[in-house]
């Protein structure tokens, strides 16, 4: 994902001199195609979170659509109150670009894990989520980012993620996208890592008729628009990468406003019981038996 | 009108503004009146007319709570209605309690410390790579001048030469329950700044000549310039300056009465 990410990065700037890149000196291996080709429009913040976020604010301000880019927990909650007071309330053109979405990291340890970000994310209204399960949803989430303007939060995993959607993938901002046919009008329903999750659980007999469907553009302005397609579907099972407080499927049980619909609801992700653990990715999806 | 003359209608309007709204942090808004007479009647390059043209200075007030100078000069140069200051801290009106950018002439709305330096260094280098070669100034309180992202942010801004940058440390040497001294000492300024990258510059920052000569070009080198604004809290009002107080108190009808007869006096 992280390298879809920059190629096309790297594609749009070269066509639009008002895109700007921010590392908070994380991204070896990943950004220096855009550092080599754009080097007047690259820049290393060091390690200093904060400035990065208040400084990408500022230069939006100016006219510059700013990426800022880190591993998951570092550009987010190390300067929370920058994106919410600088970027988000001045509805600037800035995307957080993260890596290590879920449980990427796992051996890392706690620092690395980003299991609560999407919750912090949600919390500020004018961010767009875009968390992309696979590199035909991070083209297609890079595609809306081109094409719109404020406030946005782009959750990447790492590289080397296989395509679970075979075709082109077409976002619209809140609307779901169909990944797998239902057989029996029920379905799982991702963002970002959920959708390698969901098609583990197909595997499951009891799941064998499932659809799925991923959310990757999602937020708070996004709400209004659940309703009608959770009233499609017989039954909805959310998956995420993600802990179950305050994540996608928090979001889409609050998007509910008709009482029935929560008869029909139910959430899949992380818990207390992966925090403070350690391991491969698989090791402690194991834990929460995902 | 000349700066001193400005300063002094600043004080009146914002006294009058917090007296109305019964609103705190009158010390800190006297503190920094010269600051913005000298800036916005002497220094800055802006059209009220047109408050977004792309090519004007800017001053982002980082010590957003002493919001009414800053709403007090912006109307008396005209970026808006003067009456409109009626609304501050009103029901509905965009005229808060921490300087916002709902304003027109207000560039970047603040409240929480320590945002107003950074931001200004990414509109600093924002120019740089436009090449318009404006100004963007930046006001801290001293107290402020603790919080970490400033120095992240004057390391970013001397390690990509800001020059078109100018960082005013509006020193009264009060905070909020004492002074900073006896909070949490920050001193030497001029040697933290100058280790950082910063051309230093200390003067009193009530002395209307000083300021103009510290903001002239000549100042401007290749570095970012730090000003070191001696001030005294409150300035202007006998009774309220030098006194914690009035970081919360609001004048009653009494002392509005005297407070302005000092100013018209002095």
């Amino acid at each position: 994902m992280r390298n879809k990410f920059i190629e096309i990065l790297v594609k749009e700037a070269s066509k639009n001199d008002k895109i700007v890149l921010i590392i908070g000196d994380l991204g070896y291996n990943v950004v220096e195609p855009f550092q080599e080709q754009f080097p007047d429009r690259f820049f290393n913040a060091g390690i200093c979170e904060q400035n990065m976020a208040s400084m990408a604010a500022g230069l939006a301000s100016e006219g510059f659509h700013v990426f800022i880019y880190s591993i998951a927990n570092f550009p987010t909650f190390r300067c929370a109150e920058q994106l919410r007071n600088d970027i988000g309330y001045h509805n600037l053109n800035v995307t957080v670009v993260t890596v290590g979405g879920g449980l990427s990291y796992g051996n890392l340890g706690y620092s690395h894990h980003a299991i609560q970000d999407l919750g912090l994310i949600r919390l500020f209204p004018e961010f767009k989520i875009l968390a992309p399960g696979d590199p035909n949803e991070t083209i297609a989430c890079m595609k809306n980012l081109f094409s719109s303007n404020g406030p946005s939060y782009l959750r990447l995993k790492k590289a080397g993620e296989p395509n679970y959607n075979t075709q082109e993938v077409l976002l619209k901002e809140g609307v779901w996208n169909k990944v797998i046919s239902s057989k029996n009008n029920k379905i799982f329903l991702t963002t970002s890592g959920g959708l390698s999750l969901a098609i583990k659980l197909l595997k499951n007999k009891e799941f064998e008729d499932f659809g799925i469907y991923s959310c990757p553009i999602w937020g708070a302005f996004y709400k209004d628009s659940q309703q009608k397609q959770i009233d499609f579907f017989d039954q909805v099972i959310t998956v995420e990468d993600h802990l179950l407080d305050c994540g996608f499927g928090s979001w889409i049980r609050e998007s509910i406003t008709n009482p029935n619909s929560h008869l029909k609801i139910s959430h899949k992700g992380l818990t207390k019981n992966v925090v403070g653990k350690v391991g491969s990715e698989e090791y402690l999806y194991k834990l929460d038996n995902l | 009108m000349n700066s001193i003359l400005l300063s002094k209608k600043i004080r009146k309007v914002s006294l009058e503004m917090v007296h109305s709204s019964n609103a705190s942090h009158i010390g800190s808004a006297l503190s920094m009146v010269d600051i913005l007479a000298v800036l916005y009647n002497n220094i800055l390059n802006y059209d009220s007319n047109n408050p977004n043209w792309e090519e004007r200075d800017k001053l982002i007030l980082s010590k957003g709570h002493s919001c009414v100078s800053l709403y007090a000069v912006l109307g008396l140069k005209n970026f808006f209605d003067i009456e409109l200051l009626k609304t501050y801290g009103k029901n509905g009106s965009n005229f808060m309690n921490h300087i916002s950018h709902k304003v027109p002439g207000v560039e970047f709305s603040t409240g929480s410390l320590g945002h107003g330096l950074p931001y200004a260094v990414g509109i600093a280098l924002g120019n740089k790579l436009k090449k318009i070669d404006s100004k963007v100034y930046v006001i801290l309180g001293d107290g402020e001048v603790a919080e970490g992202s400033n120095w992240e942010a004057l390391l970013f801004a001397s390690h990509h030469k800001l020059s078109n940058l100018v960082v005013i440390i509006d020193n009264n040497n009060l905070q909020s329950l004492t002074t900073v001294d006896e909070t949490l000492n920050l001193e030497s300024y001029r040697e933290k700044l100058e280790a950082f990258g910063c051309n230093v510059i200390n003067l009193n920052g009530h002395d209307h000549k000083e300021l103009e000569a510290a903001f002239s070009n000549s100042n401007l080198t290749s570095k970012p310039l730090a000003v070191i604004a001696k001030t005294t809290k409150g300035k202007g009002v006998s009774f309220m300056e030098n006194q914690v107080k009035w970081h919360y108190k609001s004048p009653n009808t009494k002392e509005l009465s005297i407070a302005i007869k000092e100013i018209d006096n002095a």
